[in-house]
């Protein structure tokens, strides 16, 4: 033991001193080799890797491999982005919102990543916007959901956001639930409680309210994240006999919820509308009572559009992954996608080089492009953030093809359910939604 | 302070060495050290009572109450002096410290750790129900001045640092010295015997007790600092997980001397970045290897790496 510890301390020293050395001598390793080098952010480990995190790397890997091949159909072709291969580095966003920062600094300065793609959490986004504006780091935000990103930040130049804000799952959840004629006299809450869970609600319940003006609220139940159990909760849902249920459920929650729910028989008499519900398509394999009301936060998921570009993602990541892409799947092609069209436009037929920083911003402002969800155009907040229609459908499984899918879908256009510039969805949706083009 | 001895002397060189760095260092690698250093201090309060016997499980509570205070100070009070503000937090946190002291102090062992594992998951309780503070997601810091002076991107960082590097040296001198110091001493002797200390005619729980305040004033400077580096402030700071952080990395350093948390927090740092940066995936993997390895072959921390040297040159 004794000759071991004379081996193991100048070992250990040896080991702390050459990960110093080695900390402080990688910056030389730069960009400029030729490739575009790119930042994915994304969960990999904790409660949101299953349901959000590890579709949307699956998503991200198949199209940067596709790209990098130009085997992407549509108007992608060109290899990589801008005839560039795409090089990534991967980042896990579990740990906190400080963690994320320093992670971000890493990115920026140590790895001088030419664009970012990521972020989950709305904590993240929020505390990674000014610092993207700071480094002046193009930054594509993919999925976080929080109104106040670019409430906050007011003037973006670096920050994008390709995913839609929560107020629309919401907005268009109220909007379902009034045009399939649902009695709203006794509606019942179930959030998790915490940001999302409470903005969602009062946003539904704002927007619900506002569509419906006897709308009375029967119950709000508000258990802890990652709780896992619901029978007290259901009982109490069950005892109010509600109308409707609204939930933002997501993940391990969300199916849980399902499961015990159903097999209390809380959906029976009672219309359920789980706006993060997608995500679980595949998962449920009939264990879900049909009718359940299912969104995918945009025209994602199941909701996609049948084109050229959605069907070959679709065929490709059931291939690659052996399930169906869920939603964070999509939203995360979008963003790389989203990306890929402002620096080729602002390139300007200039192939094999990556394209001015500025240039590419002012591109991406007031884009136009063609996404695994149709047509996507960054129309809101000075042309940062996307704006798109939402979709919501009630579940159907087939128990012999043992296929489940999706019935009475009504999709809401992006001026339907979004509120303009300048306005929050809060103020929006008390003022009874001016200017709103639902086409009916 | 009557005199500064080698220790001392060694402590201002390194940080004066430091504060030279911000003008050499890379901007990501100067951040890292800002973050490191600042969660150091927190570090330090769970040793100052690991000394004494007692194992915090919740010092984020403290960390947490010296971050809202710059971010609640700016938006509320109006406050946006960056030493004002750090002074707020100090204040606050000391006076909270000051009230559950008296009931945290009469507990020691396992019961010590729980209850302060209880008060800092109850502040954090408190932040996630409160929408109007941003519930998890928290907010941001906005327009700190520092002495009127407003600096704006990288020159605010290197400020930052360089107010992390003084402050983090003043806290290790005092607490170099006072571990010195008979307060020092008597707090080993009350981790090792308590009903001892009592017997030679002293008060370990008002020991302790002042202890404990030491303790939250240095945690909440550390929660100021990584408020003001960061520019965002989320309940998370009081989860059970970011204190069980500090105890990880007093663990890693030893509680045998007062710049053991400063160096192992800098390696956690390094050794978290580039896990992260090597395995994305397992990351956290590695973190636990290498605190099975400090416990299996350094029971006393990566400090007994310099004090052993030390005893076979004496």
């Amino acid at each position: 033991m004794k000759r071991l510890k004379h081996i193991v301390r100048p070992m250990a020293v040896a080991t702390i001193a050459a990960a110093a050395i080695t900390a402080v001598a990688s910056p030389s390793v730069a960009a400029e080799n030729g490739k575009f080098r790119l930042g994915v952010v994304t969960f990999l480990s904790g409660g949101a890797a299953g349901p959000f995190g590890v579709p949307s790397i699956n998503g991200a890997k198949l199209l940067i491999n596709a790209l990098n091949e130009g085997k992407v159909p549509g108007p992608y072709g060109q290899k990589g982005i801008n005839g560039l291969e795409i090089e990534t580095v991967v980042i896990d966003e579990n740990g906190g919102a400080t963690k994320q920062v320093e992670e971000f600094r890493n990115l920026a300065e140590r790895h001088k990543v030419d664009a970012v793609v990521g972020y989950i959490s709305s904590g993240d986004c929020l505390a990674i916007s000014p610092v993207a504006e700071e480094l002046k780091v193009p930054t594509v935000m993919f999925d976080c959901g929080t109104s106040r990103l670019f409430e906050e930040n007011k003037t973006p130049r670096y920050v994008f956001r390709t995913g839609l804000d929560a107020a629309i799952d919401n907005i268009g959840a109220a909007r379902y639930v009034v045009d399939t004629n649902r009695k709203t006299s006794a509606v019942a809450s179930i959030q998790q409680n915490y940001a999302w869970g409470q903005d969602s609600w009062a946003d539904f319940r704002a927007a619900l309210t506002q569509l419906k003006p006897e709308t009375k609220i029967a119950t709000e139940q508000f258990p802890k994240l990652f709780q896992g159990q619901y029978g007290a909760e259901i009982s109490a849902i069950a005892v109010s006999k509600p109308d409707v249920i609204h939930t933002s459920f997501w993940g391990g929650d969300m199916e849980a919820f399902v499961l015990q729910g159903a097999a209390r028989g809380l959906f029976d008499k009672s219309a359920a509308i789980l706006t993060c519900g997608e995500s679980a398509l595949d998962r449920l394999k009939g264990q879900a009572p049909n009718g359940l009301i299912l969104g995918a936060r945009g025209p994602f998921g199941a909701f996609a559009p049948k084109n050229e570009l959605s069907e070959w993602f679709h065929k490709s990541y059931v291939a690659q992954v052996e399930m169906a892409p869920s939603y964070p799947a999509y939203k995360m092609a979008q963003a790389i996608l989203g990306l890929k069209a402002a620096a080729e436009k602002a390139a300007a037929g200039k192939t094999g080089i990556v394209p001015e920083k500025e240039k590419v911003l002012d591109a991406f402002t007031n884009l136009t492009f063609e996404s695994v969800s149709g047509t996507v155009a960054m129309s809101r907040a000075n042309g940062h953030q996307a704006l798109q229609g939402i979709s919501y459908g009630e579940y159907r499984y087939d128990a012999k093809t043992k296929q489940a899918s999706l019935a009475n879908v009504k999709s809401y256009a992006g001026d339907c359910v979004t509120p303009p510039d300048g306005t929050t969805a809060a103020e929006w949706i008390k003022a009874g939604f001016p200017g709103a083009k639902c086409g009916n | 302070m009557t005199y500064i001895d080698r220790t001392g002397l060694w402590l201002i060189a390194t940080a004066a060495i430091l504060v030279a760095g911000a003008f050499v260092l890379p901007h990501w690698l100067t951040f890292i050290l800002t973050l490191a250093l600042a969660k150091a201090l927190v570090v330090q309060g769970v040793v100052v009572q690991m000394r004494a016997g007692l194992v915090s499980f919740g010092q984020g509570l403290f960390f947490c109450v010296g971050g809202y205070a710059i971010g609640l100070g700016g938006n509320l009070l109006g406050i946006h002096d960056a030493f004002a503000l750090l002074a707020l937090g100090l204040v606050a946190s000391v006076g909270l410290a000051a009230v559950i002291g008296l009931l945290m102090t009469r507990y020691r062992d396992i019961f010590f750790a729980m209850l302060s594992l209880a008060l800092s998951m109850i502040l954090f309780g408190v932040l996630v129900k409160s929408q109007t503070l941003g519930s998890t997601d928290g907010f941001n810091v906005h327009g700190v001045s520092y002495l009127g002076v407003t600096f704006d991107g990288a020159n605010q960082k290197i400020a930052v640092y360089i107010l992390t590097v003084v402050v983090s040296c003043a806290c290790a001198l005092f607490l170099y010295r006072s571990q010195h110091a008979g307060i020092g001493r008597v707090c080993e002797a009350i981790r090792e015997n308590e009903i001892r200390v009592e017997y030679l005619g002293l008060s370990p729980r008002w020991i302790l007790y002042a202890q404990y305040l030491v303790a939250a004033a240095v945690s909440a400077l550390g929660g100021g600092l990584t408020a003001l580096a960061t520019g965002h402030i989320d309940p998370e700071m009081a989860f059970w997980t970011t204190s069980g952080e500090f105890v990880f990395i007093a663990l890693l350093g030893g509680t045998m001397h007062v710049a053991a948390p400063f160096v192992a927090a800098v390696l956690f740092a390094f050794v978290r970045t580039y896990a992260i940066e090597f395995t994305p995936h397992t990351w956290q993997m590695i973190l636990g290897l290498v605190l099975l390895g400090i416990i299996i072959f350094l029971p006393k921390g990566l400090w007994s790496l310099v004090s052993r040297n030390r005893r076979v040159k004496a």
